[in-house]
């Protein structure tokens, strides 16, 4: 099960980094955003149908976070009950109640997961479907971009969303990477891919949060 | 120095437990920890109260019997074992909390005494090599990279204090469990039975009651012999080595 969530993990930090490359065609031109927009629907025509790979990646993506969450409720309950609460708590001292050496990624895993989940789901009613369209609905992705980033709720839901996302991929990255046997350092700290799961964590938020800064603040596409 | 204690005390294992607070007013800084427990319960004793009950045994911190959560911390504030914790480590004044070990596959049996024996059935799972007994063969015979055999001297320092569990958000006793595995995995000796050995333990684990790693390094943190964490990293290696090879 811990592998499920290790794996199904990785997928999803894997689709983020194309998520991210494609988001930052924004910078280049609103025509260069919207090509793009579109060859994503058109990749592999006349071998696939069209929006057909994007189908492929939708349904391994669902189902990636449906494992991801069903494995993550399904160990959040068995650790919970292991962990022996008496009387609603484990330990009654109040002192060190951040434990001796963790970081606040670690503990906001569960809660985080679950405030990313509602994000996707706004995302996707927002700007794939149309049905949530502050600023004005609009076929061109470019549009329904900048329409959006206008209003400072969407920015803040946003920026909020993405902390979160880099949060959970500081320790998740390196968390996975350690479930499947790569870790070979003997503190959390000294670990080699603690640099890398920060690093990363850090480009995919600054990475996603770029283009929202640069319409609402510096009017990025007028 | 004068300090308060706040000890969980709790008659039996189904009894409800609860926090009682008793002060101490001449402790001395040498003391170790588990002295201080001693001066506690003298004097219970001639108030005609029942003194509190602790596990210890060699009090040199190398037998692993010994072992309370101390301010929220097992073992305490030092990275060391409750007996080899020394009242110095505090100040006048100070208000100590004394708990047990907290995990559903650790009963309390009393006040901070609680049952271990899922270790026992943890190792007995698989923890151990099949050889047959006689004197011992010739040391050179059999040679060990010298990497190898630090590291898993390294890991089979454990003395099954039972801190990295305490320590566990999750109630997990992977690292107890993992360091078994990587001290008996890294030597010729523990080959034949490598895979066996890393299914049997980690379903004893579970069944155990004990909860699953989430990677967090508690463990290591609060370990007074420094078990590295790169041991679970290892165990999940073997674990999907012998799952891959079908020995489930």
């Amino acid at each position: 099960m811990k592998y499920a969530m290790a794996v199904s993990g990785l997928i999803m930090v894997g689709y983020l980094v194309v998520h991210m490359y494609g988001n930052l065609k924004a910078f280049v031109s609103p025509d260069a955003f919207n090509e793009y927009a579109h060859h994503l629907r058109t990749i592999g025509e006349p071998m696939l149908p069209h929006e057909g790979l994007l189908w492929v990646v939708r349904v391994v993506l669902l189902a990636s976070v449906l494992v991801h969450a069903y494995c993550a409720i399904t160990l959040w309950r068995r650790n919970k009950k292991a962990a022996g609460y008496s009387g609603g708590k484990r330990y009654h001292s109040k002192q060190n109640r951040t434990g001796i050496q963790r970081s606040y990624a670690s503990f906001t895993m569960r809660w985080g997961g679950v405030t990313i989940a509602l994000f996707i789901v706004f995302h996707i009613l927002n700007l794939t479907t149309n049905d949530i369209h502050p600023g004005g609905a609009s076929d061109e992705p470019f549009t329904k971009l900048h329409n959006s980033f206008q209003y400072f709720w969407v920015l803040l839901a946003y920026t909020v969303a993405m902390i979160a996302v880099g949060f959970h991929l500081w320790h998740g990255f390196w968390s996975a990477l350690t479930t499947l046997g790569q870790n070979r350092s003997s503190t959390r700290i000294a670990s080699r891919a603690t640099p890398v799961s920060i690093g990363l964590a850090a480009i995919i938020t600054l990475g996603f949060l770029a283009p929202p800064f640069s319409i609402y603040f510096f009017g990025l596409g007028g | 120095m004068r300090i308060t204690v706040n000890v969980w005390r709790q008659k039996n294992a189904d009894a409800k437990g609860s926090m009682v607070s008793y002060a101490l007013d001449d402790v001395v800084e040498d003391m170790s920890f588990l002295e201080m427990l001693d001066v506690l319960n003298e004097q219970l004793t001639l108030a005609g109260e029942e003194p509190v009950a602790f596990d210890s045994d060699c009090r040199e911190g190398i037998c692993g019997t010994c072992g309370v959560v101390i301010n929220g911390i097992p073992h305490g504030p030092e990275v060391t074992t409750t007996c080899q914790l020394h009242m110095r480590t505090f100040k006048d004044g100070d208000v100590i909390d004394i708990e047990p070990w907290r995990a559903s596959g650790f009963p309390v049996v009393k006040d901070l005494i609680v049952d271990r024996g899922a270790f026992d059935r943890i190792i007995a799972a698989g923890g151990y090599i099949s050889v047959n007994t006689g004197s011992a063969p010739e040391a050179n015979n059999l040679p060990v990279p010298k990497e190898d055999a630090d590291h898993a001297f390294e890991a089979a320092t454990c003395i099954g204090c039972g801190a990295c569990v305490a320590a566990c958000p999750n109630g997990s006793a992977m690292l107890f469990t993992a360091a078994k595995v990587t001290h008996l995995g890294l030597l010729p000796q523990g080959q034949p039975e490598r895979e066996s050995r890393v299914l049997g333990m980690v379903e004893q684990h579970d069944a155990e009651g004990f909860g699953s790693c989430t990677n967090i390094g508690e463990c290591t943190a609060a370990c007074p012999k420094g078990i590295p964490l790169d041991v679970i990293s290892r165990l999940n290696r073997d674990l999907l080595g012998a799952l891959a090879a079908g020995k489930a």
